[in-house]
């Protein structure tokens, strides 16, 4: 198993009261599985995702329960430690491309950051790798993007951006944070095919997190449903969409706008 | 480098026009008149008349204006009244001075304000944040020249560290800057108290950004992320605020020589105004005015540079 998380709490100590976004949260994950994390915003997905990273400032909240990557707990882990796993062995993408780059370094220089963090690879080496994760990441001209700034590309280019720096030392989870959310609709679906094409090649294990149970259910083998910070229903995609066991995955299903309505076609497979 | 920035630099050369005809008029506006305070109460009429056709008194404001700016735009500063000698040279034997103390008080912006800034920000809320934000505080809300003043008596008068008696170049560099370090600290510290509320809030601002967290997903250590991605985008302000400081400093100088009895432009200027010696008065305040509109283009061109999202066209 590569991953393990067994009773993940994350409890807010910074507010008047304390405040439990995530309440025992446990899921395994083999090598190359995709999983897709669902629910409403505020029920704890997007901040299940970021204690898995290793984000939530230690000041600010209490990480608790276990999250075994290849064994190792990395909950308990040092500052230090951690940083060896960041962006090697598990990477992350966001829900806003618009801002989660830099806008005053140059995309190249983005997208090889992970190598110059984690190795001692010459400068031509790091390009040649960035560019090649630009390509994995179906970025065109990956050569003539290496020297632009985030300002100059659409909300779809830069989420490949990221999707390339996260990519760049191939590591074995990704974790995508609602990665489509912020884009159009026919972006979003040529980024799900890219999101897949990474997994079938690559072997890349991907957590998908989403708000929208029709993507998730394209995408992923299996989904956990979550309703304020706690686990409501879990299982394989096709049958918790087609037979929900809980009242509350009906509704999360009923309130879904049909996309055949919307746009005259059938769901993107 | 496109058109924007000629645009500026045409405005530029426009506002130094306009300082040029603002400081003429206004020197034949006010009372008082240089014949007068050059040759004296006793001055016969035939030497009154004398002065003022040598001097170019006797045309009309507007003829001595138009001769004034081609003079000077061919480098030809005119004569001083009072002392007779090419208005250039004056103000060239005395801007070395007051060029040197805008070095020394920008060194010690620089000296003070970065570290500080980058302190406070470290722990917002701590108690270097807090006594920093208190320092910052009551220095800005001080006038340099009370500043200078205070300075004056803490340092030379009470502690004895300095003779507040001018040094210059000449007497060793090392004397010289010793005594610039105290009348340079008056123009510094309210600039640098300015400079290290803004950087202060402006890398909390960057800290907050979406793109600090993508930096620690990649592995960055706290150190590393503030290098490498805080820093440039929080010194993109700063850097424009103290390049537009530059010329504040330039006139904090006038004021603060004349409380250290520093030989400077600033002395010669207010003398020169007492003197009516117009010619010296007009070329201070145009090159006065050529640096301060000088370094807000130069903040104009590092903001651009800095900055990719500034389109260079």
């Amino acid at each position: 198993m590569m991953l393990d998380v067994q009773e993940l709490s994350v409890a807010f100590t910074d507010r008047q009261e304390p405040f439990t976004a995530v309440d025992k949260f446990s899921l395994q994950m083999d090598r190359g599985e995709i999983v897709g994390i669902v629910g409403e915003s505020g029920s704890g997905k997007s901040m299940t995702a970021h204690a898995l990273m290793g984000l939530i400032p230690r000041s600010r909240a209490a990480v608790t329960g276990r999250a075994l990557f290849e064994g190792v707990d990395l909950l308990p882990l040092p500052r230090e430690a951690l940083r060896q796993y960041q962006g090697r062995d598990l990477s992350i993408i966001f829900q806003e491309p618009m801002t989660s780059l830099n806008p005053t370094m140059r995309i190249g220089k983005q997208v090889e950051e992970a190598l110059f963090i984690h190795g001692k690879l010459s400068p031509g080496e790091r390009k040649a790798k960035a560019l090649a994760a630009m390509e994995l990441a179906g970025l065109p001209d990956p050569e003539g993007l290496y020297r632009q700034y985030p300002h100059q590309l659409s909300g779809g280019m830069r989420q490949r951006v990221m999707i390339a720096a996260a990519l760049v030392l191939r590591p074995r989870l990704l974790i995508a944070d609602e990665p489509t959310t912020a884009l159009d609709v026919t972006i979003q679906a040529q980024i799900l095919d890219t999101l897949k094409d990474i997994n079938r090649q690559e072997g890349t294990a991907i957590l998908f997190i989403s708000h929208d149970l029709g993507v998730v259910k394209a995408l992923c083998s299996r989904v956990v449903v979550m309703k304020q910070g706690r686990i409501v229903e879990t299982g394989p995609a096709e049958q918790v969409f087609h037979h929900p066991r809980e009242d509350y995955t009906k509704l999360l299903i009923a309130s879904r706008p049909s996309r055949k309505k919307l746009r005259g076609g059938g769901e993107h497979e | 480098m496109g058109k924007a920035l000629l645009k500026r630099l045409a405005l530029l050369l426009g506002t130094l026009l306009l300082v040029s005809v603002l400081a003429f008029t206004a020197f034949s506006v006010i009372p008082g008149d240089p014949t007068q305070a050059v040759l004296g109460m006793e001055a016969t009429d035939q030497q009154i008349a004398a002065f003022r056709a040598k001097h170019g008194l006797d045309l009309p404001v507007w003829e001595r204006y138009g001769r004034w700016l081609s003079a000077f735009v061919r480098g030809d500063f005119g004569q001083s009244f009072k002392y007779d000698k090419p208005v250039a040279e004056l103000v060239i034997s005395q801007i070395q001075v007051t060029l040197m103390l805008a070095t020394v008080s920008f060194a010690l912006i620089l000296a003070i304000s970065l570290p500080l800034g980058l302190i406070a920000a470290r722990r917002p809320g701590g108690i270097v944040d807090r006594a920093v934000t208190v320092l910052t505080q009551v220095t800005m809300s001080v006038p340099n020249f009370i500043m200078g003043i205070g300075l004056m008596f803490v340092f030379a008068l009470v502690l004895k560290w300095f003779r507040p008696e001018y040094v210059s170049l000449e007497q060793g560099l090392g004397p010289h800057l010793a005594f610039l370090v105290y009348p340079a600290l008056a123009i510094a510290l309210p600039k640098s108290a300015m400079t290290v509320k803004l950087l202060r809030g402006s890398i909390l601002g960057e800290l907050d950004q979406d793109y600090i967290r993508t930096a620690y997903s990649k592995g960055n250590s706290r150190g590393s992320a503030l290098r490498r991605h805080v820093l440039r985008n929080a010194m993109i302000p700063v850097v424009t605020f103290l390049a537009m400081a530059i010329g504040d400093i330039m006139a904090g100088s006038i004021v603060v020589e004349q409380v250290f009895g520093i030989p400077g432009l600033g002395r010669m200027l207010i003398s020169s105004i007492g003197n009516r010696d117009y010619p010296v008065v007009q070329a201070i305040v145009v090159l006065l005015a050529a640096v301060v509109v000088g370094c807000n283009f130069l903040a104009d061109l590092l903001y651009r540079v800095m900055d990719p999202r500034i389109e260079r066209t």
